[in-house]
């Protein structure tokens, strides 16, 4: 789960990260008003969408005066902000954060991942703040600083120190960097953050550490522990038909073509949608139901892929191992009498019974086009999304 | 021969008094599956499904001497549940939970190297279908009728397309010596790496199987390890040709966050190493066919 930079720098303030006085406001004038509570002549307003890419995108602007704040902000709210993170349908602006803006000295690049390879936590860093670290390791890739940290007795301060002197950081400021790193180093593990990248986190002219951006992810599966960061999941930011998913307990991606699928097993998922790729067509989405394919499920699993309007036609792939097929078939049976599914559906079960299956669906009377092998079901959905799809201009011609 | 678990193999169930872990249990003890025991805190002293149950695997241990656990217990109380196994002095550990917090399972490895390498337990999963040597015994939810026995060593992320690979290869009369479940989530047990190592060592096992996906270093590691260490044919598939950069793909695990991860990478980078890499998930089967002729050849 992704939160705001604003919502994030609270979360890290709580363990002592500094950052630049700010505040939040929900409408143009809220913001202005802000700014005369945070005081001075500079600030930054920052559109709060969870993506990266906000400052070349015109999410981030700089203002010296509350009527320049009240401007930008009537155009920022309500708008979709795009940037190379979010797709090209973008993210709406309902919330926009003030900062006083500060004198930047230096800047660096600070992230705290789960590193995969040591199966540890992992900080990177690099004196190229400001930049996005995939651009750093592509153009300067020996300025990246690496450690993991060791779970059993966390983070060091020697650690912090060794990362804080490769940076080059002036030895006076070295409490206030080991205090920053050991600050979002519990953050991320009091929390369960699966990452906290501040980018960047500058010197100021003053000589003070500040996190000027902030970004958090969580683990979904630890969330059931963090009621207080369950709270700051904003709804506006995710894809509405992924959350009505996830809220159903379906794992869905919507992608950009137009063939649905259905699917039991994340692997099988994605190999079902390489597969149709391969026939000539373009997956919908991937949708996997878990396991196990009851009946529900499965009418649930119609009635997501179908309200995509861009879906042409379904394939629906189900391995029944402890499930048998003639019982998934039943379910797709009675999802289809309840769902209204205007397009081709192919469906094609493997694994026990077979045979019961698919006699199930033959004699249900409805129009669902049966397939044994995967490359069979695939290549027929795709054929059949092309013979609907001539069909439909010959009629919208003769019409 | 096969790896991991044989007919001997006395396993207890972790978690065994749930519903599922019930079913599952009847499933095992139908296949041949040496199963002794049960451990469900608080209830030590019942019967489920046949077989004892205890209150701790320490007593379970002692009581039955198993030696291989399958853990079927909640996301939140899991990771406890593998750490109490490794302790026990379990040798082998499957873990079925699917959903359990990626830091608890950086502490359970943690947990588990505290251990000297000879009695350090050997765990696969968390998020996977399991383990079976067919014919012999399983540990985990998948259907045992799907596998013939044989020579082939399957080594799979993913439930599944597993169960498809297998599918494909009875299909064409080819059996597996064992299938092994490495699971969806990014912080796991044991690596593509490990369990090749062992196929290489088993002489049951002539030709190597290795399902991958989108995600994580694991395939690139086993392709410089297959290049090195593996004398044995190996074939591979990687699943999520189509999947976007950045989106987690039902898997925990599964999603392209840095360079090599995609499953085009992948592809090429296991190539590189000499792997038959399957063009399609359709065709794994008839991949593995192939060598075998090749090879008999």
């Amino acid at each position: 789960m992704d939160i705001h930079e604003y919502q994030a720098k609270e979360v890290l303030a709580n363990f002592g990260v500094k950052s630049p006085p700010g505040a939040l406001a929900y409408s143009p004038e809220q913001a202005a008003y802000r700014s005369r509570e945070i005081g001075g002549d500079r600030w930054v307003v920052k559109a709060q969408v969870h993506a990266g890419g906000r400052g070349k995108a015109g999410g981030v602007k700089v203002c010296n005066s509350d009527a320049e704040i009240q401007e930008t902000c009537e155009e920022l709210f309500g708008r979709k902000l795009v940037t190379h993170q979010t797709g090209p349908q973008g993210k709406g602006i309902y919330r926009v954060y003030i900062e006083g803006a500060v004198p930047i000295e230096r800047e660096f690049y600070l992230g705290f991942v789960l590193d995969r390879t040591s199966q540890r936590v992992m900080i990177v860093a690099s004196a190229e703040g400001g930049m996005e670290i995939e651009d750093i390791s592509d153009k300067r890739p020996d300025s990246i600083v690496r450690a993991t940290v060791e779970p059993a007795v966390g983070l060091q301060d020697f650690q912090c120190r060794q990362i804080a002197f490769k940076l080059g950081i002036d030895p006076a400021l070295m409490a206030q960097m080991v205090y920053t790193l050991q600050g979002c180093y519990r953050a991320f593990r009091e929390h369960d953050a699966t990452m906290v990248e501040i980018n960047p986190l500058v010197v100021t002219g003053d000589q003070r550490v500040l996190a000027l951006d902030a970004k958090m992810t969580f683990d979904d599966n630890a969330l059931f522990r963090h009621p207080q960061i369950s709270e700051l999941r904003d709804k506006s930011q995710e894809d509405a038909r992924e959350s009505r998913a996830s809220d159903r307990g379906l794992s869905y991606v919507g992608l950009e073509g137009n063939i649905g699928c259905i699917v039991n097993g994340a692997g099988l998922a994605m190999a079902t949608m390489d597969t149709i790729k391969l026939a000539g067509g373009e997956p919908a989405n991937f949708l996997d139901i878990g396991g196990g394919a009851t009946p529900e499920r499965v009418a649930k699993a119609f009635r997501l892929v179908m309200s995509d309007n861009n879906v042409q036609a379904v394939l629906v792939n189900i391995f029944a191992g402890i499930n048998r097929c003639d019982w998934v078939a039943e379910g797709v049976v009675q999802a289809l009498k309840e769902v209204q599914v205007d397009v081709p559906v192919v469906v094609r079960l493997a694994g026990t019974n077979v045979e019961e299956g698919q006699k199930i669906l033959a004699q249900s009377g409805l129009p669902v086009i049966r397939a044994g092998t995967l490359m069979e079901a695939a290549e027929r959905v795709v054929s059949a999304w092309q013979k609907d799809q001539s069909d439909n201009s010959k009629v919208s011609a003769a019409q | 021969m096969s790896i991991l678990i044989d007919k001997q193999t006395p396993v207890i169930v972790q978690g065994i008094t749930g519903k599922m872990a019930r079913f599952h249990t009847t499933e095992m003890i139908a296949y041949g599956t040496n199963v002794v025991g049960g451990v469900v805190p608080g209830k030590g002293g019942q019967t489920v499904e046949g077989v004892p149950v205890f209150d701790t695997v320490e007593d379970a241990v002692k009581a039955t001497g198993a030696e291989a656990s399958l853990v079927f217990v909640p996301p939140p109380f899991a990771g406890d549940s593998i750490m109490e196994a490794a302790d026990a002095g379990i040798r082998y550990s499957v873990c079925i939970t699917d959903g359990i917090p990626a830091q608890d399972m950086i502490r359970v490895k943690r947990y588990m190297y505290r251990y000297p390498k000879e009695r350090r337990m050997v765990l696969t999963g968390p998020n996977c279908a399991g383990t079976i040597s067919p014919g012999k015994a399983f540990l985990g939810i998948m259907p045992g009728h799907i596998y013939l026995p044989g020579h082939v060593g399957i080594i799979g992320r993913s439930g599944t397309l597993g169960y498809e690979a297998a599918a494909q290869l009875k299909e064409h009369g080819i059996g597996v010596s064992t299938s092994v479940g490495i699971g969806g989530d990014p912080i796991n047990g044991s690596s593509f790496k490990d369990i090749l190592q062992r196929f290489e060592e088993d002489d049951d096992t002539h030709v190597i199987c290795m399902i991958g996906e989108i995600g994580g270093p694991q395939e690139a590691e086993a392709a410089a390890y297959i290049r090195d260490h593996i004398s044995k044919p190996v074939i591979a598939y990687a699943a999520g040709l189509t999947a976007p950069k950045g989106r987690t793909m039902g898997h925990a695990g599964a999603i392209i966050s840095a360079f090599g991860e995609s499953a085009s990478e992948k592809v090429e980078i296991l190539s590189a190493a000499g792997v038959t890499v399957a063009p399609n998930p359709a065709v794994i089967g008839d991949t593995i066919a192939s060598v075998l002729k090749r090879e008999a050849a």
